[in-house]
């Protein structure tokens, strides 16, 4: 059984490096990334949002959504730590 | 600060006056520079995580240079779970507010109907507004998590 899960975890591995070949080069600007959302969001940032630091804009606009769910991550990471070790007499 | 004498005598160093005149310089320094990277987050690098981190790091300088009782003293267990609670309510209850007058979930240029800036503007006020909120979930958590791993739980002696 533990043969069968080291070979099919080898598998899993070579192919998802196997698969990083067809990955466009870092910093490509003929990757789909950089066609299509980057350009939007650098040349309309100050247009619409009025916020001069496209990643803030990105941040807290654009994507609000999941810097909404990273705020509730670090706060159910601080739920966990005080239900699990804090004392009710503390 | 008011100087207290009674600091614990079984620390492996033990109170040290270079250690604890240097955190009390510093620190207000420090906080200060956390809420400028909060503030400042339209305009330069930073935002609610980068500055609460820093916020955060205070209490914990503050709890390892003195103890941990001495941070308890300006930050309480009250304070610190209101202002985690608050601070994601801020952010959501941002959200919910927008949804409710009329735009989408988070969509910040909804809320000109409550405060008239313009709906541009609004996006940009809503952004501080939200990273006011992650600023002070993360401050408290920060705190919140050193207190709790490094006493183990019982708030009595930390580092």
């Amino acid at each position: 059984m533990k043969r069968i899960a080291l070979i099919s975890t080898l598998f899993a591995g070579v192919l998802l490096i196997w698969g990083t070949r067809d990955f466009p080069s870092w910093g490509d600007p003929n990757a789909p990334a950089s066609r299509h959302v980057s350009p939007t969001y650098i040349e309309r940032t100050v247009e619409e949002t009025h916020i001069p630091n496209a990643v803030t804009s990105v941040l807290g606009d654009y994507r609000g959504y999941d810097t909404m769910f990273e705020t509730v991550v670090i706060f159910c990471a601080g739920i966990v730590v005080i239900s699990v070790l804090r004392r009710p007499d503390a | 600060m008011k100087k207290d004498h009674s600091l614990p005598q079984d620390r492996p160093i033990g109170p040290s006056l270079i250690i604890e005149v240097a955190v009390r310089i510093m620190i207000p320094f420090i906080q200060l520079f956390g809420l400028y990277v909060i503030a400042h987050g339209h305009y330069s690098p930073g935002g609610g995580f980068q500055g609460g981190v820093v916020l955060g790091a205070s209490f914990i300088l503050m709890a390892i240079a003195f103890d941990l009782k001495t941070s308890l003293r300006f930050f309480s267990l009250r304070a610190n779970a209101v202002m985690a609670s608050s601070g994601v309510f801020i952010y959501s209850g941002t959200g919910v507010l927008c949804a409710l007058m009329g735009g989408l979930f988070l969509d910040y240029s909804a809320l000109d109907a409550i405060i008239p800036l313009g709906p541009v503007e609004w996006r940009s006020m809503g952004v501080f507004v939200v990273e006011l909120g992650v600023g002070l979930a993360v401050t408290s958590i920060m705190a919140s998590l050193f207190w709790d791993l490094s006493s183990g739980g019982d708030m009595d002696k930390g580092l």
